[in-house]
């Protein structure tokens, strides 16, 4: 196996496996958020405006978590710089 | 697959290149800046105002509204950097049910340039607050040990804020993109819907957190008091 097809390999594996594993955290924890969100909400209704605009504050903090693995697996799929150092040879051509 | 509009190139000499996210970058900002001038020509202050004057004045009031929730006193000193983030970047989000769009907060440099403005901005505030004495023995609350971790948590943030809105423009603009080569019509539609949402919610998270973040830099150390009562009201 030469060294085009195992970064080929490696990449789209990881590519796959770090949205995968990495989406698990974020969505485990939105949801807790958006659990203790509600209960808040139905034992003070009156502070509804702060809670909500908190909530939405503490879901894109959460969020970004899996945007950054989601960026890295762009990254590994679309502008991978080793990908693009072993084929330039041969896209030269 | 086209990942930002910094590979639609319009013009190029040597290294420097105008591309797509300059272009629309520009276009953007001429609309909010002739679209205000035109409108507030003539205000008129009694019950006969335009609409247009109406739409402006929901989201100056609105905008000011959220700043002095967050905690900041005088919203109108930084009603005109909170506002235009805000405005800037729904406003590109909004354009995409233009077709053939493409928003240029999909693209790192601008999401990085807005994240280096907030970056500037909080010490900008915080010494014309505090002054610079003030502002510098900040960081090194509660204690000097803190202070390596003070300055790594505000470059991180600033990061985050960059990662943060370019990830989900990127990302909603990419999902269009293949669903449209899978399922033309039905599905893209819903996902541009779902895209116009995120996107109204990231402009919103970042003027917010933009917010936040001066408000931490303003706050005297002893209008803790004061703030907590203004929360519980």
């Amino acid at each position: 196996m030469d060294s085009t097809t195992l970064i080929a390999i490696t990449s789209i594996i990881t590519a796959g496996l770090t949205i995968a594993i990495g989406s698990v955290g974020p969505a485990l924890g939105e949801g807790r958020a958006v659990a203790t969100a509600l209960s808040s909400l139905a034992q003070q209704p009156d502070a509804a405006t702060t809670i909500t605009r908190t909530l939405f504050v503490g879901l894109a903090m959460i969020e970004s978590i899996a945007i950054y693995c989601f960026v890295v697996s762009m990254i590994l799929l679309f502008a991978n710089p080793f990908w693009n150092h072993i084929i330039a040879p041969v896209a030269g051509k | 697959m086209r990942l930002s509009p910094d590979q639609i190139v319009l013009w190029h000499y040597g290294f420097i290149k105008l591309n797509g996210t300059i272009a629309l970058t520009w276009a953007l900002m001429l609309v909010l800046a002739v679209g205000s001038k035109l409108i507030t020509r003539k205000l008129a202050t009694d019950l006969h105002r335009t609409r247009w004057q109406n739409l402006l004045e929901i989201a100056v009031t609105g905008i000011e509204k959220q700043i002095s929730e967050v905690g900041l006193r005088h919203p109108r000193t930084y009603i005109g950097f909170l506002g235009t983030l805000f405005l800037f970047v729904a406003l590109a989000s909004l354009c995409t049910v233009i077709p053939g769009y493409d928003p240029p907060t999909g693209s790192l440099s601008t999401t990085a340039a807005l994240a280096l403005c907030v970056l500037a901005a909080v010490p900008f505030y915080g010494i014309s607050e505090q002054g610079l004495g003030g502002y510098l023995k900040s960081y090194t609350e509660p204690t000097l040990l803190m202070l390596p971790f003070n300055i790594i948590s505000e470059l991180s943030r600033t990061l985050a804020l960059a990662v943060r809105l370019f990830g989900n423009m990127m990302s909603g603009t990419m999902i269009l993109a293949i669903l449209v080569t899978i399922t033309p019509l039905i599905f893209p539609i819903a996902m541009s819907a779902l895209g116009l949402l995120t996107g109204m919610v990231q402009a919103y998270i970042f003027s917010i957190l933009a917010a936040v973040y001066i408000a931490a830099a303003t706050r005297k150390s002893q209008a803790a008091p004061a703030a907590a009562t203004t929360h519980a009201k």
